[in-house]
């Protein structure tokens, strides 16, 4: 609890960056952002002796503190981060302090999704530590009266060599506080062979606290004279409150009253719903009074909305010509001609996110200014949210960021923080809204569903002569824009425009599709079923083909090469592509890697034990997984063992990569067993995880291996990454030892046997 | 009137004897280290013991936890580190960490009936946990060194 009491300074924030800016992969990361920002004590690092950028302070006991403006929901950003800086300032990381920093613009992007943390912040994070190195060794040099250049540093401390003298980096704090901070052609980085952390990396800052129950989650913040709401929200995405009959619910101990919510304007994007909270006591007791609203409901536009219906719609969509998003060849001249041509189609369905920790935040509304305590992956769109929703200036909004109890996406969209705001202004106290489960399940911004059509003429060798993908799902932009039906390209690229191919024709297309739920990202996104469909169908034509699947798939990807996105649509994941290049090498490599390391040259599958690969590129990875699977006369499926290769370029932190490769099996065996959100007459028919399953120990991989590539190449992501190529792979798997197709999702869906 | 012991500490409560003991000890008692995450007994978050034994505190009313003695991640490893604790953290286990406080004392609970339990018992009496992270692997990995640890 103090760690939440003892951040409630304030801050005044200027200027504005919207949350609708967040969909277009723009990443605003100021250029000046390792020097000469004010300190103005807003925490600890900013009140530190020596204060010499953003994201490091140095006290004169030796304590460094360094902030962590990303949001920790298990990826260990917040200890990664903070390790490249301590590297560059070769210090002793068990004297480092990690100060979480609030919503500020001052940081630049703080969204923490698309799994770009330490791409877009490695060099940042290497130049504040240089930078505070080098005013160290300064200081030191002109308190000794020696030049700079016979100065060197060892762990936490500046010597002098020739002499045998040294100082503290805590004993020079001072004296390096008065220096000018350097410019960046002035300040020397590390040799990688100097690196002490980098690629060595670090088991999570926060370990002890989350073994011991001492760690504060969103769910765990309170403050003084709070009050703990849940709200009715409407059944129906774009419902209101007809009528409303509290009376029961006032009689429940501890509620005190119940206080309406509007509905939103659309669109949506990260306003509240809407609905009736009630206020109570305790968090029972305000569940307890919600149980008895009596409220009738006018159940707007979605109401028709039937989620059996509308994937007949998108998949008669996908059977209609689309709008085109990258053409090689001439695809319609190449069919027609062609003697063999295989079609199948894929399907998808809504994915909720269900974090363990439901969405809650806490807000205190006092003298026109709000603060918030929040687990969100997105603070300052928090902050603007808030700001919009209770019409005050950004300047008195103050968004704290706790720990996440997972986030998966989800938390990137403050809804629920907006929430807390307006019930806290109108109650004139600090609330909490808790949300349920059910809550969390029913009003979520879901994965798309998406339907995929495929088709390929192949030669004699069954390799493609012509091929043609079309992908329907509603888009994420329709939750910002409510005319939007057609991909965007930053989700089109997510394994769909860069179909890797060394085809004469192919043709990728995408048709439109209207949203009638809040569409959102979801750990890898518009990957899962991009590469479920193309990794999928590839593997149906290795096995018509009679052909390894391997063998057949590296003869698709071709020869090593640089992807040609000239005169298409290709963001690249907002990074530079001459920087991150789109490589088939890359790809090729990890596929033969995983064929080595899993022995896949001798594994052969049959009936009731099966093998399968896939490969994808994701958020500039390069991933290739096989999974083996086995399955009983009963249809009961285990997975003894997956095998996974990764090329995420330069890897900080190996351990904590390898945690994230194991736990995106996990993920992606929940959207294959289970993973499904229906509904009927708009309403979402699942609640909690008795309809809503997510894999439990006894459903999962017996054993994970994952293989990291050495590599030179900058860094890449690697949250997502690991999840689109094992969806895939595991289909494939089962199809290998039942010889029966999985091409619509979950497997809950599909009988195996029979 | 109900009156228990938690964590050592005798206690009374006299609000609703329906209360799940979750919410006693998250919000009465300010004892946060137990999770919410379902509500139904699904998901284990919320698992503290009970005479020892792990119980699913969400669905366990006040009424039900009288004279009884509930112990919490909070006091579980006494003024240090439960062995069980210590091999989490040997084995990196916590990704987000909000399921583990249950897996922990989930896992306690099966090293106590178990002390040297099987893949299979493992997985038996872990499989009412949910950890959405995925951190499976390694938690079967560091029950089997807290086995060890305690033998």
């Amino acid at each position: 609890m103090s760690q939440i009491e003892n951040v409630s300074r304030r801050r005044f924030l200027k200027g504005a960056f919207g949350a609708g800016a967040l969909i277009l992969a723009v990443r605003y990361i100021p250029p000046l952002l390792r020097h000469g920002q004010p300190a103005d004590g807003q925490n600890d690092a900013d009140r530190a002796t020596f204060h010499p950028n953003l994201f490091v302070g140095i006290q004169r006991d030796g304590t460094v503190y360094i902030v962590a403006h990303r949001s920790e929901m298990g990826t260990v950003i917040r200890t990664t981060l903070p390790l490249v800086l301590a590297d560059e300032l070769d210090a002793d990381f068990k004297r480092v302090k990690i100060d979480q920093a609030i919503g500020d613009q001052r940081y630049g992007d703080q969204n923490t999704d698309g799994s770009h943390s330490i791409r877009s912040f490695f060099d940042t994070m290497r130049d504040c530590g240089a930078s505070a190195r080098w005013m160290l060794i300064q200081g030191a040099a002109q308190q000794w009266n020696v030049p700079a250049s016979e100065c060197s540093t060892e762990l936490h401390t500046v010597v002098h060599k020739a002499t045998g003298r040294s100082l503290g980096y805590g004993e020079l704090a001072a004296e390096a506080a008065r220096l000018t901070v350097p410019k960046k052609e002035q300040i020397p980085l590390k040799k990688p062979s100097e690196w002490r952390y980098i690629g060595k990396g670090a088991t999570s800052y926060d370990l002890e606290k989350l073994c011991t129950g001492k760690a504060m989650f969103g769910m765990d913040a309170r403050v003084d004279g709070m009050v703990y709401a849940s709200i009715e929200r409407p059944p129906v995405f774009g419902g209101k409150v007809k009528t409303l009959d509290d009376q029961e619910a006032l009689k429940v101990a501890g509620v005190h009253q119940t206080v309406s919510i509007d509905p939103f304007k659309p669109p949506a994007a990260f306003q509240p719903l809407g609905g009736v909270a009630v206020i109570a006591d305790n968090t029972w007791a305000a569940f307890q009074g919600r149980k008895k609203l009596k409220i009738t409901w006018d159940r707007g536009p979605n109401e028709s909305y039937d989620s059996v219906e509308y994937k007949k719609e998108l998949r008669e969509t996908a059977h209609k010509p689309g709008r085109l998003v990258r053409n090689v060849g001439d695809s319609a001249k190449a069919f027609p001609t062609a003697k063999n041509v295989f079609e199948a189609d894929y399907y998808v369905p809504l994915l909720a996110h269900a974090a363990m920790e439901p969405l809650v935040a806490l807000a205190e509304f006092k003298d026109g200014k709000v603060t918030a305590w929040a687990p969100t992956q997105n603070p300052q769109a928090a902050q603007a949210i808030m700001s919009s929703e209770l019409g005050i200036p950004k300047e008195n909004v103050t968004c704290h960021v706790t720990l996440l109890g997972g986030g998966f996406g989800r938390k990137s969209k403050p809804d629920y923080v907006a929430e807390a705001a307006v019930l806290s202004k109108k109650l004139g106290r600090p609330v909490k809204v808790v949300w349920t489960r059910e809550d969390d399940i029913k009003f979520d911004y879901y994965n798309a569903v998406a339907a995929m059509y495929l088709k390929a003429a192949v030669d004699d060798k069954g390799k493609p002569t012509a091929w043609l993908q079309r992908s329907v799902f509603p888009p994420i932009s329709s939750t910002f824009d409510v005319n939007a039906v057609y991909g965007d390209p930053p989700h089109l690229q997510q394994g769909w425009t860069d179909l890797p191919y060394d085809l004469p024709n192919m043709r990728i297309e995408n048709g439109p599709a209207q949203a009638h739920v809040r569409i959102g990202w979801l750990r890898s996104v518009a990957n899962i079923y991009h590469a479920f469909g193309v990794q999928c169908f590839t593997d149906e034509l290795a096995h018509r083909a009679h052909r390894d699947p391997v063998e057949y798939l590296l003869d698709l990807i071709g020869p090593p090469r640089t992807l040609d996105f000239t005169n298409v649509q290709y963001p690249n994941y907002g990074a530079d592509y001459k920087t991150y290049p789109w490589e088939t090498g890359r790809l090729r490599q990890v596929i033969e890697m995983v064929a080595e390391k899993s022995g896949w040259a001798k594994k052969k599958s049959r009936k009731g034990h099966g093998f399968g690969i896939a490969a994808h590129r994701s958020f500039l990875t390069y991933v290739a997984t096989v999974v083996e699977v086995e399955v009983d006369d009963q249809g009961e499926i285990r997975i003894p063992r997956v095998d996974t290769a990764v090329d995420a370029g330069l890897v900080v932190n190996p351990e904590a990569t390898r945690a994230q490769f194991e736990g995106a099996v996990v993920f992606g065996t929940s959207i294959v067993r289970s993973g499904e959100i229906t509904a009927k007459d708009g309403v979402i028919q699942q609640s909690n995880f008795n309809d809503y399953p997510v894999a439990r120990i006894n459903e999962v991989p017996v054993q994970t291996n994952v293989y990291i590539t050495e590599s030179t190449a900058p860094p890449a992501g690697v949250g997502e990454p690991g999840v689109p190529p094992f969806v895939a792979a595991f289909c494939n798997a089962i199809f290998a030892a039942t010889g029966k197709r999985v091409r619509d999702l979950p497997l809950s869906n599909n009988s195996i046997f029979g | 009137m109900v009156k228990l012991r938690v964590n050592g500490n005798d206690r009374s409560f006299d609000g609703d004897p329906d209360m799940p003991l979750l919410w006693y000890l998250r919000d009465v008692l300010g004892l946060t280290g137990t999770k919410f995450g379902c509500g139904m007994a699904l998901c284990g978050a919320c698992t503290v013991h009970k005479n020892g034994e792990a119980i699913r505190s969400c669905v366990t009313p006040m009424s039900a936890a009288a004279d009884s003695e509930i112990r919490t991640i909070e006091d579980i490893g006494g003024n240090g580190l439960h062995p069980v604790q210590q091999a989490w953290m040997e084995t990196n286990v916590p990704q987000c960490g909000y399921c583990q406080s249950g897996q922990i004392m989930q896992a306690i609970s099966l090293l106590k009936s178990k002390p040297h339990p099987t893949d299979q018992e493992i997985d038996d009496a872990m499989a009412g946990n949910i950890c959405r992270c995925g951190t499976y692997q390694r938690i079967r990995q560091a029950i089997k060194l807290a086995a060890g640890k305690i033998a």
